[in-house]
């Protein structure tokens, strides 16, 4: 599933009209390739979060391009009927807390992304296992969320995030409730799981403690990116 | 696909189990409602089934004898029996009141009977235990509901009773035991003054100058004699022969003796259409309160847990779950909730509140489907308010900012 990463070009988005109008993303450029963890970085209300619901096709840009993968997915309007499976089955989401559903054990919670798309359940649990493995969690395949630690639920929602394969996966702030060794544990997981499975990660963070970890890093202030080159101490 | 309205259960299992047990008792309650209309209904068609009887007929213009009261002469019906289609005829009296025993008092209505043989129109049909009234005086069949037994001392007005009989289901229409008396004592019970009136009516019908008339001897002894008997009853119960038709026959009593003639049918429109008609609408009512209350309980159940799941829910819808997915995690749960509570309500409704309960409490299966349907149907619509809710949630809140 994973492809040539994501790119746009030109975001722009608006939220009200006449006087009342304010743009919040005045043209934003950017392009994460397969396999690369960016840092996306800049201070409240500089449009981050917008950037980050219109890559999560969770909101409608008002102009602008996005390319996904291979597929032009936004240009001026969406390309893709379904948003919904567009979210499911290519874009991967992870969140500043775990938010893992609490009525769902641990497979299951990562499985369930898999079986909404139609996969059966047993192999959307061993997709879900597999990951378990490389995540170092497999011994807690059965357990229930409640009964894992922060660092434990993280990884667990990392799993989520990737158990489609989707070219790209947005990270909000998934550092902010870790101490520092439990944050750069979560780095290092992202920038190995990134380039095992070819996947672009854009990592939206205040977090000090990882900002030194990425090779390249985009600011965004008044909705507009700059892109700058990172300490990118990383984790080859 | 899992099931996750079944998880959702699972995992806060114990929260469900004692929502739907609060929710369970107050549909036992709704169904203990229902089945005491049917238990009504049905104590007014048992009424009707033991007096063995085609025809009722009574007073003229009157509803008697159970929704109004009728009294027309006791020698009624000889006349009656000698119509055509007329096979077997029986005064009856009933009168519902308190018959003492020792030291408590039961409310019962005391059906006075003929003596006859078994089969008699307004004998109770069979007996559980001992026999029936065989001597014309101071003898009595009880329902076993009265809680009297065999050999057992009656006081009803003046008079001592001995329990020689007990009966089951002959209850009035409102759900009251019945005691059968001889018909004799029975019509002094209802219709005979007590010592002391009797004095004042023979003291004033002495000083009434148009009884007590001095050239006509013997006029104010005959008029104190006809005061001091009884010979009325409440109706005479027909029963006609085999292959005539009960209307006609019906008919032809109303035309020839001036009297008022039920069939079957119209006695149990009277009955049920008259005489329970009120309970029937306060019933009702409660019917339709607690069904009510029983939604707008499932409703803010629902309401509630869908808005303890709003992360969830939008975490959901972020990752992809179709809405008719998150629908039916609120739906399940709503109707799970009201099944647990139906089983809990239908088990509270059979062995704890029908068995106490100090009237006749009928639960019909077909009630019991009714009620069901009802519930799915009370809980699918309460769900309502929480999908809306729950459609309303922005996957973006999951992203935060």
């Amino acid at each position: 599933m994973a492809g040539k990463g994501i790119r746009i070009e030109g975001l722009k988005k608006r939220y009200g009209s006449g006087d009342t109008a304010f743009e919040a993303l005045k043209g934003v450029d950017m392009q994460v390739s397969p396999g690369e963890v960016v840092g996306l970085i800049g201070p409240s209300g500089s449009g981050k979060t917008t950037l980050l619901k219109c890559l999560g096709a969770v909101i409608e840009p008002t102009a602008g391009r996005m390319i996904l993968g291979d597929e032009l997915i936004y240009d001026n309007g969406w390309k893709v009927k379904d948003l919904r499976a567009l979210r499911r089955d290519r874009i991967g989401f992870i969140f500043q807390a775990p938010y893992l559903i609490p009525f769902l054990d641990v497979t299951d919670n990562v499985a369930l992304l898999p079986m909404l798309a139609g996969k059966p359940n047993a192999e959307a649990r061993s997709r879900a296992i597999e990951l378990f493995q490389s995540l170092d969690v497999g011994h807690r395949a059965k357990a229930m969320p409640s009964q894992l630690s922060g660092g434990e639920q993280q990884r667990v929602a990392i799993a989520r995030g990737l158990v489609n394969r989707p070219p790209v996966i947005l990270a909000g702030e998934p550092t902010a409730p870790l101490d520092s060794e439990r944050a750069l544990a979560v780095i290092r997981i992202l920038n190995d799981m990134a380039r095992k499975f070819e996947t672009a990660i854009i990592v939206v963070t205040h977090d000090e403690k990882i900002i030194p970890t990425f090779k390249r890093i985009y600011h965004i202030r008044d909705g507009v990116t700059y892109e700058e080159a990172g300490e990118g101490r990383g984790f080859e | 696909m899992i099931s996750l309205a079944g998880r959702d259960i699972m995992h806060a299992w114990g929260k469900f189990v004692f929502t739907g047990v609060g929710l369970g008792l107050l549909i036992g309650i709704t169904l203990s409602m229902a089945g005491i209309y049917r238990g009504m209904v049905d104590d007014a068609k048992v009424l009707l089934d033991n007096s063995s009887a085609d025809l009722w007929v009574v007073q003229q213009d009157t509803l008697g004898p159970y929704a109004e009261s009728s009294s027309i002469y006791d020698d009624a019906w000889r006349g009656i029996r000698g119509m055509p289609g007329v096979a077997r005829t029986a005064s009856v009296t009933y009168l519902t009141m308190q018959v003492r025993q020792g030291e408590r008092d039961v409310r019962a209505m005391v059906t006075g009977v003929i003596a006859g043989e078994p089969g008699t129109p307004g004998w109770p049909p069979y007996l559980v235990a001992g026999r029936q009234i065989t001597r014309g005086h101071y003898e009595a069949v009880a329902d076993i509901a009265s809680g009297f037994k065999l050999g057992d001392r009656l006081k009803i007005r003046r008079n001592h009773y001995t329990v020689v009989g007990l009966t089951r289901r002959m209850v009035s229409s409102g759900g009251d035991p019945m005691v059968f008396i001889p018909l004799k004592d029975a019509q002094e019970a209802q219709f005979l003054k007590d010592n002391d009136a009797i004095r004042q009516q023979r003291r004033r019908t002495a000083e009434n100058p148009a009884f007590n008339r001095p050239q006509v001897p013997g006029l104010l002894d005959a008029v104190i004699a006809s005061q001091s008997t009884n010979s009325n009853v409440n109706a005479v119960l027909v029963q006609i022969e085999a292959g005539h038709n009960a209307e006609d026959v019906a008919e032809s009593i109303r035309r020839w003796k001036r009297l008022t003639v039920y069939t079957r049918s119209q006695m149990e429109q009277i009955l049920v259409g008259k005489l329970i008609a009120t309970s029937a609408k306060q019933i009702g009512m409660f019917l339709v309160i607690l069904s009510i209350v029983s939604a707008a309980i499932v409703a803010f159940i629902i309401y509630t847990l869908t808005l303890g799941k709003i992360r969830e829910i939008a975490v959901l819808k972020l990752i992809g779950t179709k809405n008719r997915t998150i629908v039916g995690l609120i739906m399940q749960q709503a109707i799970a909730l009201g099944v647990i509570g139906f089983v809990v309500g239908k088990i509270t409704a059979t062995l704890l509140m029908a068995p106490i309960f100090p009237k006749y409490v009928l639960l019909e299966p077909l009630d019991t489907i009714i009620g069901f349907a009802a519930v799915v149907v009370i809980c699918i619509l309460s769900s309502i308010v929480a999908i809306r809710a729950a459609l309303k949630v922005d996957p973006a809140e999951a992203i935060g900012g």
